[in-house]
């Protein structure tokens, strides 16, 4: 089977550890940055990080490298949907 | 991993599949990504319509324990996917014990969030209270939204809870192994999902004030 090779696929320990590591470093940027006071920037800042900790958890910890075009297009496809739904509510909302 | 899998004692053939096995886990976790995401779409929309509102209330949640929590779901996200790599190198004792130390994490997250709650609630801060009904109507939404989201965000912990005791108990007794680890790897990603829910919940709720 062709997939065996893609679910032999083992994240290493020090692998793991770096984005753990990573993700600490993020969220200590996360809160220096609520701390200053940067005005509607800060909170694009901090939705910017927390997108960046998101694509880090699922890119490595869920696999998401190792996956099949397949699965990566069913992701973006629930995230399309999901951003559409949200710019279609703010489309309505914004401009009552 | 292995597209059949014989099992010894009878002559019936199980067949498992590796690749819709996991399908099936993304599948269900995209029907999450919308739950959620229609939660912090209501966040969205109120938050631009309170916005002073939403500012002032926020800074009354404590930024400290929301970052603790934050660094302490992240490490039940490491252990998890080490319990992983370690039934994949073949070391299942060394796996149950990642899974143990990853509920353990997880029940220190609801430890400190039930502190959190209790205190908000000794202050007579909860859903309908005559506290917080006296308060402006955007601290009303911002605290309902608050409840409402760590609320079922701590329900899926507690899932994830049993889930991983579940498979504390398969791995023990050799039904998780370096041959067959699909369901620990999909409940990882269940794991990790609910670790992403919280990496937008903890800007979002604690640090916009």
């Amino acid at each position: 089977m062709e997939h065996t090779e893609r679910a032999a696929h083992t994240v290493s320990y020090k692998a793991n550890i770096l984005v753990w590591l990573t993700l600490l470093v993020l969220t200590g940027l996360t809160v220096i940055i609520a701390g200053i006071d940067l005005g509607g920037f800060g909170i694009l800042m901090n939705i910017l990080i927390a997108s960046l900790k998101a694509g880090l958890i699922v890119y490595i910890f869920m696999h998401m490298k190792y996956e099949s075009l397949l699965f990566k297009l069913m992701l973006l496809m629930a995230i399309a949907t999901l951003t559409v739904i949200i710019m279609l509510t703010f489309l309505d909302t914004l401009y009552r | 991993m292995n597209a059949t899998n014989t099992t010894t004692d009878t002559a019936h053939e199980t067949h498992v599949d590796y690749i819709g096995s996991k399908m099936g886990m993304w599948l269900f976790l995209f029907t999450e990504i919308l739950f959620f995401g229609g939660l912090f779409l209501l966040y969205a929309v109120y938050r631009s319509s309170f916005s002073q509102e939403f500012y002032t209330t926020s800074a009354q949640l404590d930024m400290t324990i929301g970052a603790i929590n934050t660094i302490v779901l992240i490490t039940s996200s490491l252990t998890m996917a080490f319990s992983i790599t370690a039934i994949k190198n073949g070391a299942a004792r060394l796996s149950a014990l990642y899974q143990l130390l990853t509920i353990i994490f997880a029940l220190v997250f609801l430890i400190i969030k039930y502190y959190e709650w209790s205190a908000k609630i000794g202050h007579g801060i909860y859903p309908g209270s005559d506290a917080l009904l006296s308060q402006g109507q955007g601290t009303i939404i911002f605290y309902s939204l608050y409840f409402v989201m760590t609320g079922i965000h701590g329900i899926h912990v507690l899932a994830g809870i049993v889930i991983i005791a579940v498979m504390i108990n398969m791995t023990t007794k050799n039904k998780i192994s370096e041959k067959d680890f699909v369901r620990l790897e999909n409940t990882g990603l269940y794991w990790h999902f609910v670790d992403v829910v919280w990496v937008y919940l903890f800007p979002l709720l604690y640090l916009i004030g």
